[in-house]
């Protein structure tokens, strides 16, 4: 990658443009994969790929009308995503998002109510710590089950998600139904001069601005501070972090507490700024969505800015592509889960292992090769170069 | 009749008719997690086998057909992910969640359509003839696919305990080198009991379309796949267990509608949860920091 006789300024700079082309190119790989793919099926169910493609990009980034409604998409996923990616550098897959986004929402809008005494400013501070504090005590249930219990962590998330849905509907339909909502049972509104208004200049809500700060701070954290580094050091090795005395039960709980707080400042930021109340409105797979964000992010909060917007974007033009192609609103669905296959696959690709669960032994150079493994390749018995799937236990 | 035993009863035909797709899925996973693999994309499966043995029952107007074929595309589906799993480095518990966001977004994309069709039934063995009660009849309507699940549930705890392919099975499950030194290519014997998972799960789906609650809509499966795979945790890798189990989650999940029933209304959504509290119980009860579950297959990472 460096030639030998280059000076030492050139060097580092070429290797710091080696670095960066190394990190994005898996995803680049993945991303022309999934354009390829994606385009097979459509013209395979007779639509043009090429016009699908042009219509999506006019959808997501070709107007300023659009591309404000793919900020306004990418502001939640950035905090629901960050639910997701902050727990991961420990080597946790939470998919708990859903459910932190959902009760945050139904806390904020609760939280308001009871402080409509102190003003518009008052109800949103009370609004967005509320939906701070339940979003983030929702996914550190799951953070002290799995260091104290070693109760899995991402079943829990899932399983949690279905009852956070089922509590939002059981108080919006019940307790705090407001009378007036007929059609739709919601909670009391909490009326439109308490909302949370656009940036200046902008038609997006300050949730953007919110979502990008949490992005950085969280890349601060986990990349700066003795937090994140001994976060990483969990991701990368439990034992060794046990081994060296780092409180790893704390780590976990604090990590999945800050997860569980982006997502439900994301609801609260919902409830604030676009609902003006809690309802079903709230289960629009936000948390879903930011599942995969901080895949593709690869859990890197840095990361996670950029790739919410482009996938934001996709959300932005689904709307186009069902009026002007009379696709299925699923499209967008199909579109992402190609995205996240071809994403994870695409680890193949890479030099160095995923810090994703358990560190795997890293393998002989031969395994860097892709092709050095094929799953049917009749080799019988014998070391194979591949040691990844569940050899780690 | 008393509300209290027009209840019992109600649960218990709801738990015989709702646990099948517990079951299926759940068997399914059972020979997936025993060769030592975790597939989290059963969800997808389910609703993708939900979706297709609708369509083709729908186009053949025979459920057998449909259930065959929900079967066939949940196997398919079962070999992407073992396909994707057998690649250096990659991870199968987050190819598992991308199969279940792909496959639940690939039913709704070609499923639209069935949304408005009709198609014929599943039969049901009414067992509850020699009552006079109207309630316990039709409880014991018992459809034919539990019956098949109940002669699955034997033949697979058969081949796991007496079969030479359950013995290779459970070597791989618990020690891939080991497996290796004796001859057997683990990553063959892990995509086939992947993709036999798979086709159970997406047998378990389509009753959900073709018995109950029967139809196909977005909104068909409530997260039947990922209870099934908690459930297996539960059972601790026994099919016997995985029936009983089943049956448990499926008692649970007919408590909401049971209640509803008789008119008992408030709370009907916290009801509905329960199964999903169920779950999460017990897989708390059963978890420990200290040591692997009894039972679990060594190469497996998902039980802790």
């Amino acid at each position: 990658m460096v030639s030998g006789a280059a000076l030492e300024p050139p060097r580092k700079l070429s290797e710091a443009a080696a670095r960066a082309f190394h990190a994005v190119r898996a995803p680049l790989a993945a991303f022309a994969a999934t354009l390829v793919l994606f385009g097979l099926f459509m013209a395979v169910i007779g639509r043009n790929p090429f016009a699908i493609y042009a219509q999506m990009f006019r959808g997501s980034f070709g107007t300023w009308f659009s591309c404000q409604n793919t900020l306004l998409r990418a502001a939640p996923l950035m905090l629901t995503a960050l639910a997701t990616a902050i727990p991961g550098r420990l080597g946790l897959v939470v998919l708990g998002g859903e459910g932190a986004f959902v009760l945050g929402g139904l806390a904020a809008a609760v939280a308001g109510d009871l402080a409509r005494a102190h003003g518009p400013w008052g109800m949103a501070i009370a609004m967005l710590a509320a939906g701070v504090s339940v979003g983030g005590i929702w996914i550190a249930i799951a953070g002290v089950l799995r260091a104290y219990r070693g109760v899995n962590e991402t079943i829990a998330t899932l399983l949690m998600n279905y009852v956070a849905i089922a509590l939002l509907n059981h108080f919006v339909e019940g307790p705090l139904r407001d009378p007036a909502s007929l059609n739709k049972p919601s909670t009391l509104p909490i009326g439109d001069d308490n909302m949370i208004g656009p940036i200046p200049g902008l038609d997006v809500h300050w949730g953007l601005a919110w979502g990008v700060g949490a992005c950085l701070v969280a890349w601060f954290l986990m990349n700066r501070t003795l937090f994140g580094f001994a976060a990483r050091v969990v991701g990368g090795n439990v034992r060794a972090a046990l081994l060296n005395g780092l409180p790893v039960a704390r780590l976990i709980v604090i990590a999945t507490f800050l997860g569980g707080a982006c997502a439900g400042l994301a609801g609260s930021l919902e409830v604030a700024a676009i609902q003006g109340t809690a309802n079903a409105s709230l289960v629009a797979g936000y948390g879903y969505t930011g599942v995969l964000v901080a895949f593709i992010a690869r859990q890197n909060p840095l990361a996670v800015i950029p790739v919410s917007i482009i996938i934001g974007g996709i959300g932005a033009s689904g709307g186009l592509l069902q009026r002007g192609f009379n696709l299925p609103d699923a499209t967008v669905n199909v579109l992402q889960g190609i995205l996240f296959i071809s994403i994870l696959v695409s680890e193949t690709l890479r030099g160095n292992a995923f810090v994703l669960r358990k560190k795997r032994p890293t393998g002989s150079p031969t395994s860097l090769t892709p092709s050095s493994a094929s799953p049917t390749s009749p080799s019988g018995p014998g070391p194979k170069p591949k040691s990844t799937t569940a050899v780690a236990a | 009749m008393s509300a209290a035993s027009g209840v019992g009863l109600a649960v218990l035909g709801g738990s015989i008719r709702v646990s099948t797709p517990f079951l299926f899925v759940s068997l399914g996973e059972c020979i997936t997690e025993k060769s030592g693999r975790v597939n989290l994309g059963l969800e997808g499966t389910l609703v993708m086998g939900a979706m297709s043995g609708y369509g083709v029952a729908y186009l053949t107007q025979s459920p057998w057909v449909g259930i065959v074929a929900a079967g066939l595309v949940g196997a398919v589906l079962g070999a992407l992910h073992a396909v994707l799993c057998a690649r250096p480095r990659v991870n199968d518990v987050a190819v598992g969640i991308a199969l279940m966001l792909f496959g639940i977004g690939l039913a709704f994309f070609i499923g639209k359509p069935l949304i408005d069709v009709t198609t014929p039934h599943l039969p049901a063995l009414s067992l509850g003839w020699w009552s006079e009660s109207e309630a316990l009849r039709s409880a014991l309507q018992v459809n034919a696919l539990f019956v098949l699940g109940l002669v699955m549930t034997g033949l697979v705890s058969l081949m796991f305990r007496r079969t030479r392919w359950g013995l290779v099975l459970r070597t791989v499950g618990e020690s891939a080198d080991a497996a290796r030194a004796m001859g057997y290519d683990v990553n063959r014997v892990r995509m086939l009991a992947t993709i036999a998972g798979g086709f159970f799960a997406g047998v378990g789906g389509s009753f959900l379309s073709l018995y109950y609650p029967g139809g196909w809509s977005e909104g068909l499966s409530s997260g039947q796949g990922l209870m099934a795979v908690a459930l297996v945790i539960f059972a601790r890798w026994s099919p016997l267990r995985c029936l009983f189990a089943s049956l448990l989650f499926g008692a649970a999940s007919a408590l909401g509608p049971a209640l509803q029933s008789v008119g008992v209304t408030s709370g009907y959504y916290l009801f509905n949860a329960a199964p999903y509290v169920l779950t999460l119980i017990i897989i708390v009860s059963t978890s420990s920091n200290a040591r692997a579950l009894m039972g679990q297959p060594a190469e497996l990472r998902i039980g802790r």
